[in-house]
């Protein structure tokens, strides 16, 4: 199995320590080109605004929403998750999400950095709860028909998948819990 | 928060330099600058009065930029905005943790405060950047509550060479911590003059428990490149970008070389046509009371 890490801005080297970890094959991707071959792709963590950009500016939004098609399967963390919603809540202007998951994401939904914190979840099919990492963090506004809530904080949504989608609007690689990670590889990527 | 929920966190103080990590801090003193910024693919910015360029040929004393200048560049950008307290004066820090930035940078760029003490900033919910030349004062001001570190190189020149010196400095020191006998480690915490627990933790790790910024010369995507290189986790652009030329060209080309720092082809393409990059300062032609790197203590 070979997941990708998109690396061009933000937390990619944790995504990548912890995917090692669970033995899986893993790439860090600066480039299209680089995805080739991948059974899943993680948009991680960092400045939406920022990683957006140079996603376009390199062909990203084209190159990923072709090998969807292909099977890949992606999972968007913060960041990620606002990268891969149908609808940005309060978005920019110029600001095109990459529109791959039935969602809408609100942006810094909680307020400033002041106001990001740690609570914990309970995300479902995996168990006891889980340690949330929230970080400047948008939340999920609403969801399609075919998309499953996982986790909720507050009444807010802050995890759902859609079939070989996945969101989390916090960080699970800010953790030394993997068992979002095993999700991720076990019950997405793996299974076809 | 009716559920359960703690906020300022070391983790999401630190978690937030994290997400800043492969990108492009950019000092800005306007809203229309802070804007050119976000929209050249900046990670965060600096909401300043002066850039540290002007700060050095204006001379005086350097304070926190006006409550409305930061309040009008925090209103304008969707990315995080960091500002700028003097070195101990944790009333201007204060003001602005009230005014809502994400980051605070305790900066020799402004005149210090105090030249005994930096900021207890455990005091606060806001997470702070402080500069370092080596590792001692790295683990001296994460001792002190910092959550990210960024060389500090000479602000204000357009002249990397502090830059690399200082992150060059940085990195054999924690390559020399991580190569010591555990016996030896109480020895060197008294040689940093830095907490014990920290050197024991750089040892143990071989690296910082934080994320390590660069800052001060860095003026062309070149620069950028070579400082991401040399190992740092990204690239603070005071004077470098609004002080040249064509500001949101090399801005985007920044951003891009540090990104693509391993990648000389890319590299080369951006850095073609950028208009005056900055003009350069000597360190030599600096007077030793001048040199903002000897502030902080």
């Amino acid at each position: 199995m070979r997941v990708g890490v998109l690396a061009l801005q933000g937390a990619f080297r944790e995504h990548i320590l912890v995917f090692e970890a669970l033995g899986a094959s893993t790439v860090a991707v600066r480039l299209p080109e680089q995805m080739e071959g991948l059974d899943g792709l993680v948009l991680p963590g960092g400045e939406s605004t920022a990683i957006a950009k140079l996603m376009r500016a390199y062909g990203f939004y084209e190159a990923i929403r072709g090998r969807l098609e292909t099977g890949m399967a992606v999972w968007g963390t913060c960041a990620g998750a606002i990268l891969m919603a149908r609808e940005i809540g309060d978005a920019r202007p110029d600001q095109e999400p990459l529109g791959l998951m039935d969602i809408v994401v609100r942006r810094n939904a909680y307020g400033r950095q002041v106001d990001s914190f740690e609570a914990p979840l309970h995300f479902r099919h995996i168990g006891e709860p889980y340690p949330g990492v929230f970080i400047r963090a948008p939340y999920i506004e609403s969801v399609g028909e075919g998309v499953e809530v996982l986790a909720e904080h507050d009444g807010r949504i802050v995890a759902a998948r859609e079939e070989r989608l996945l969101a989390t609007t916090f960080h699970p690689e800010l953790t030394v819990d993997l068992r979002v990670h095993r999700f991720f590889i076990e019950q997405i990527v793996a299974v076809q | 928060m009716s559920e359960q929920a703690t906020t300022g966190t070391l983790r999401v103080k630190t978690g937030l330099a994290e997400m800043l990590k492969g990108g492009v801090i950019m000092d800005v003193v306007t809203p229309e600058q802070a804007k050119i910024a976000e929209d050249a693919g900046a990670v965060a910015v600096m909401a300043l009065e002066r850039v540290p360029a002007d700060i050095r040929a204006a001379g005086g004393v350097a304070r926190m930029a006006d409550p409305t200048i930061v309040e009008a560049i925090v209103d304008s950008v969707s990315i995080p905005v960091m500002a700028k307290c003097r070195i101990g004066h944790f009333v201007e820090a204060q003001i602005l943790e009230s005014l809502g930035v994400d980051y605070i940078d305790e900066s020799e760029v402004l005149t210090p405060a105090d030249d005994e003490y930096h900021v207890n900033k455990w005091d606060f919910k806001v997470p702070f950047v402080c500069g370092a030349r080596n590792l001692g004062e790295a683990l001296r001001r994460l001792g002190e509550g910092a959550a990210m570190i960024r060389t500090k190189g000479e602000p204000g020149t357009g002249n990397v060479v502090e830059a690399v010196r200082h992150m060059r400095t940085m990195l054999d020191e924690i390559a020399w911590v991580a190569g010591l006998r555990e016996e030896q480690l109480f020895g060197a915490a008294k040689d940093l003059q830095a907490p014990y627990e920290l050197v024991k933790w750089v040892h143990e790790h071989g690296t910082l428990p934080v994320v390590n910024f660069s800052a001060g010369g860095i003026a062309t995507p070149a620069d950028a490149a070579l400082m991401m290189q040399l190992g740092c986790d990204g690239v603070f652009v005071g004077s470098g970008i609004f002080k040249s030329g064509d500001p949101a060209k090399r801005a985007r080309a920044i951003v891009e070389a540090t990104t693509h720092y391993n990648d000389p082809d890319i590299i080369a393409r951006v850095s073609r046509d950028l208009g005056e990059a900055m003009v350069g300062i000597n360190i030599s032609d600096i007077p030793d009371a001048e040199r903002m790197q000897e502030r902080g203590w």
